[in-house]
């Protein structure tokens, strides 16, 4: 009995680190602006998409017309857009520096995303890390793009409003990533070896087995934990970014700019979905269902808090493990008891799980107590 | 206007060894003092001294560690907020905490719920009891309208209106309750001085024509000591004075607290 | 020049306690009702009905139910799809373990109430959890629901599919049988369900939702019982919405299963409500016109255009221009529909002379 539950166990720690990683996307989003994004999973799939594209050999997938037709139409106008208001401020405020190199980088986006295009409706296949240099340069320009064209017109509403926003982007990421890049299932391959591991052979009869690219995965997610929380607590930025989830007028009077923050973090939950989209892609191939995998992270976001990053660490490992274990020992009795047709409480347990939780512990895991005032 | 001697009898609210702390830092220490039906009653004392805590207090927003607080002779440790408004006690808060997305009419008419009593069908419905119970409370309401002299905002959000107006809609929200005890926190902060002479009229008003029960906190000395009957002081969560404004302007211990003490 | 209030003294406070204070607000909304009862089944294809006018007004119901919740009581839930199936499941095991009430308003007034109940339930956690945390606990109940129905085999009384069907409907005697007996019924429901909310926001239950929405503690204060409105705005929020999902699966769908109450259903609904325009009734009815006419169009516009386009293509231009009108919306009027429609209003009663 003791083999099989430690093989679930760290199935589901393995798989919870990913839960982690996605939730960190929304810790971080939430931390310095107050917003709770809800396009995270249509950016972790939008992220996977482009990367997996990019790697493909395209030979028989190619897309139609109409995809490139549209995919141009709607980038264009963005592009437009964002130039547009771009213009507009280097007319009002004059040749700056600043300014200029904005337009610069402006042009030098444009250009990336022209050639990617035009690279992904041709033939062949780029290697992986230039897929995800382009990829991770793509999140950037996303993330400049939401914050140009939808946050910054949006400051001050209530978080339900920019919550509605988020909602609205991933909509339109959903869609766009498969204008784009079609909706076939894709795979991507990180060339990670494929035999399992056997672990403590000697104690348990036949071992535990463990699958290496879990593993692997499990790793990249677990250094990227730590290099965020590091870069959170520890830098300049890092320090800004806390000060803005504080008090944005109040960080603003301190001189910390609250466009660049909020595209820092942007830019920053952009890659981690990067990453996030690459490990579950390399795992469960990439379609649209990672868009919804996305929600699986939320309750971790109850269970640890919104604003912590410890929160989003040891709560995705709690759901994680929980979520395998009840599968697999709590779901047969169900069955049992009550006569279903299936399991799959895996759905919904972690959300019970995190509520049940909640009701005792309504400041979540790592939470301050809060003091209401009048 | 002199301070006012009158005599009142009667105890409606007493406060008994309250303290009160927040994980290790102590808002109220040991207070005691008690409110007389019909006064008017104020307590001063310098910014963080524990007014506004001891308003929460009474109105069971915050429950003390230690004391008791009896309300018309019902000693009571825990107590809700709700339950504090079934009693006859309302109040205004320091920063206004009005219903933003509704209109001043709505606002006061909030003032009114515990007195509503049609159930979920009626009020499906909108007639017979629900209908005569609606109209019958928009009498009530238009009464206190009149009173504080907002008919012209009537139907305006109150989120648009100027600050004074909405300090005077949120007395109306209170007021709409015919509390017994009425509890005011800071009703004139941030008026001018014909804002200020308003309220202390309507105040006054209120405390004569309906003989309800005043608690204030207030800055401003000259206010306080001319509407007030008797005054409590605090400093630093502790009572430094206890009497009649002549009592309190005597009281060595309030100067050093308003005025610093040289060394 | 038609549309003025002058002269229209009112002298008591029921007349201006009215629904409809202004007399012509009053002779177009009456008018607009005559027209869907008489003139539109004279004149309406089946086309018309089961794609357009059935699924607006059923889903007008949905959407007046979650306003109630979110845009009057301040609550926002993710999980409107599940209570939807709710009331859809629990008024198809009445209707097909109790022969004698096969009598539609029953039927639908039992899924209403039985998704009251399970609102309720859920909406416990309201009391200790507030804001995105609320939210993200109502996915629970979207997600529970989900499965539920797909796993218990006695709510879909052991179809092997878990897909079940109704027929042979029945209102009173009235054989509920052709797409204009099924709108009929939808219209008049909506209708009494709509006045119903109305006079529900605006009595002292609807002011008790606004001030927990407004400011929770103040509301506290004065003494309302914040577990107690937060409730009843679930369950009332929750039998509109058990109805409506009533409704869907009776008269839109015939035959359904468990996907059809999904959580893109809740994420539709919600757009309704957003796009509408929060804490309005009459915006609950813009915002679902416009999400179900906008896919309508966007299906005939390629068609139009003389452009052949796949239907995957199609779906994925769906998603995109619903996002972007969305955050389109939001950026420029956060109050919906609803609120560009009263300043429409408000210019028209000053026009011409707006000084």
């Amino acid at each position: 009995m003791l083999g099989p539950f430690l093989e679930t166990l760290i199935g589901g720690l393995l798989t919870g680190v990913l839960y982690s990683l996605v939730a960190l996307g929304f810790v971080l989003i939430f931390k310095a602006s107050g917003v709770f994004n809800f396009a995270q999973g249509a950016m972790v799939l939008f992220a996977a998409l482009t990367v997996a594209r990019l790697t493909d050999e395209i030979d028989g997938k190619a897309l139609g017309l109409e995809h490139f037709v549209i995919a141009a139409a709607v980038l264009g106008a963005a592009l437009a857009l964002v130039g547009w208001y771009a213009w507009r401020e280097y007319v009002a405020r004059g040749s700056g520096p600043g300014e200029r190199r904005r337009l610069a980088l402006l042009a030098a986006g444009g250009a990336l995303i022209g050639g990617v295009i035009a690279f992904a409706y041709g033939k062949g296949a780029w290697p992986l890390w230039v897929a995800l240099a382009a990829t991770a340069s793509i999140m950037g320009l996303l993330a400049y793009a939401i914050e140009r064209l939808v946050l910054r017109h949006l400051v001050n509403q209530e978080g339900i409003i920019l919550f509605m926003a988020t909602l609205g982007i991933a909509n339109f990421l959903d869609g766009f990533g498969q204008t784009l890049w079609g909706s076939d299932i894709y795979t991507i391959n990180l060339g990670l070896p494929k035999d399992p591991i056997f672990l403590f052979e000697g104690v348990f009869p036949g071992g535990l087995l463990i699958d290496p690219a879990e593993l692997f995965a499990a790793g990249i997610a677990a250094v990227l934990v730590v290099v965020l929380a590091v870069f959170f607590q520890k830098t300049r930025v890092g320090r800004a970014l806390r000060a803005v989830a504080d008090d944005h007028a109040a960080a603003q009077s301190v001189g910390i700019p609250l466009n660049t923050i909020w595209l820092i973090v942007w830019t920053v939950a952009g890659l981690v979905a990067l990453a996030a989209g690459v490990i579950w892609g390399a795992k469960l191939g990439v379609q649209f269902s990672i868009s919804l995998i996305a929600l699986k992270a939320l309750p971790v976001l109850i269970l640890g808090g919104f604003t912590s990053v410890p929160g989003a660490i040891i709560g995705g490992l709690i759901i994680g493990a929980g979520e395998k274990l009840s599968e697999i020992f709590l779901a047969p009795i169900l069955v049992q008891a009550f006569d279903l047709a299936g399991g799959g409480i895996e759905n919904w347990f972690a959300y019970m799980l995190a509520l049940i939780f909640l009701l005792f512990r309504p400041q979540g895991l790592f939470g301050e107590r809060i003091i209401e005032r009048v | 206007m002199d301070s006012r001697l009158r005599s009142f009898p009667d105890v409606l609210l007493s406060v008994e060894n309250i303290s009160l702390s927040f994980g290790g830092v102590n808002a109220l220490t040991d207070i005691s003092f008690d409110i007389a039906k019909g006064e008017v009653r104020a307590i001063i004392g310098p910014n963080g001294a524990g007014k506004s805590s001891m308003l929460n207090c009474i109105n069971g927003f915050y429950h003390p560690q230690h004391g008791a607080i009896t309300y018309k002779g019902v000693r009571r440790n825990q107590m809700k907020p709700h339950e504090a408004a079934e009693q006859g006690i309302a109040r205004t808060f320091q920063n206004i905490a009005l219903f933003r997305g509704m209109s001043t009419l709505d606002n006061i008419m909030t003032g009114r719920n515990l007195r509503m009593k049609t159930g979920l069908l009626w009020q499906a419905l909108h007639i017979g009891p629900a209908r005569r119970e609606e109209i019958e409370h928009r009498k009530a309401v238009e009464r206190i309208i009149e009173f504080l002299e907002i008919q012209h905002i009537r139907k305006a959000p109150v989120g648009t209106l100027p600050y004074g107006l909405q300090k005077r809609v949120e007395l109306g929200r209170a007021l709409a309750a015919e509390p017994e005890l009425l509890l005011l926190d800071e009703p004139m902060a941030g008026m001018n001085i014909e804002e200020k002479q308003d309220m202390c009229r309507f105040i006054l008003d209120v405390n004569d024509e309906f003989g309800t029960t005043i608690c204030l906190i207030e800055h401003d000395m000259s206010v306080v000591m001319d509407i007030s009957d008797r005054v409590v002081v605090l400093d630093y969560g502790r009572k430094i004075g206890d009497g009649t404004p002549d009592e309190i302007k005597k009281n060595e211990a309030v100067i050093t607290a308003y005025l610093g003490v040289g060394h | 020049m038609l549309y003025r209030e002058a002269g229209q003294f009112k002298t008591d406070y029921a007349a201006d306690q009215q629904i409809f204070p202004i007399l012509q607000d009053r002779i177009f909304v009456f008018g607009v009702i005559a027209a869907a009862f008489a003139i539109v089944p004279a004149i309406a294809s089946e086309y018309l009905y089961t794609e357009i006018l059935i699924p607006f007004l059923i889903l007008s119901l949905a959407a007046i139910g979650l306003n109630i919740l979110v845009g009057y009581c301040g609550q926002v839930s993710l999980g409107t799809g599940g209570f939807m199936a709710v009331g859809a499941y629990a008024a198809y095991n009445l209707w097909l373990r109790v022969p004698e009430a096969n009598n539609l308003v029953v039927v639908f007034l039992f899924g209403g109430l039985m998704a009251a109940a399970v609102g309720i339930l859920f909406g416990l956690p309201s009391l200790r959890i507030k804001g995105f945390y609320l939210a993200v606990a109502t996915l629970a109940s979207q997600f529970f629901l989900d499965w539920l129905f797909a796993r218990v085999k006695w709510l879909t009384n052991y179809t092997p599919s878990g897909s079940v069907a109704v027929g042979d409907l029945h209102v009173f005697g009235w054989r509920i049988d052709g797409p204009a007996d099924r709108y009929l019924l939808i219209l008049g429901m909506v209708v009494v369900a709509t006045i119903v909310a109305k006079n529900l926001v605006r009595g002292h239950i609807g002011r008790s939702w606004m001030a927990i929405r407004d400011m929770d503690i103040a509301a506290e204060i004065i003494g309302f019982r914040p577990l107690r409105t937060k409730l009843l705005a679930f369950a009332v929020s929750s039998f509109f919405i058990g109805v409506a999902g009533a409704m869907w699966g009776f008269l839109r769908l015939g035959s359904w299963e468990p996907l059809a109450f999904d959580i893109n259903r809740s994420f539709q609904i919600l757009f309704m409500v957003i796009i509408g325009g929060l804490g309005s009734l009459v915006g609950s009815f813009m915002g679902a016109a416009f999400i179900v006419l906008t896919p309508v169009l966007l299906n005939q516009l390629p068609g139009w255009l003389g452009v052949n386009m796949s239907t995957a293509m199609i779906s994925h231009l769906e998603f995109m221009v619903f996002g972007a009108m969305i955050v389109f919306f939001l950026i420029v009027e956060p109050h919906g529909l609803a609120r560009l429609w009263a300043v429409a209003k408000e210019k028209l009663r000053l026009w011409p002379f707006p000084h």
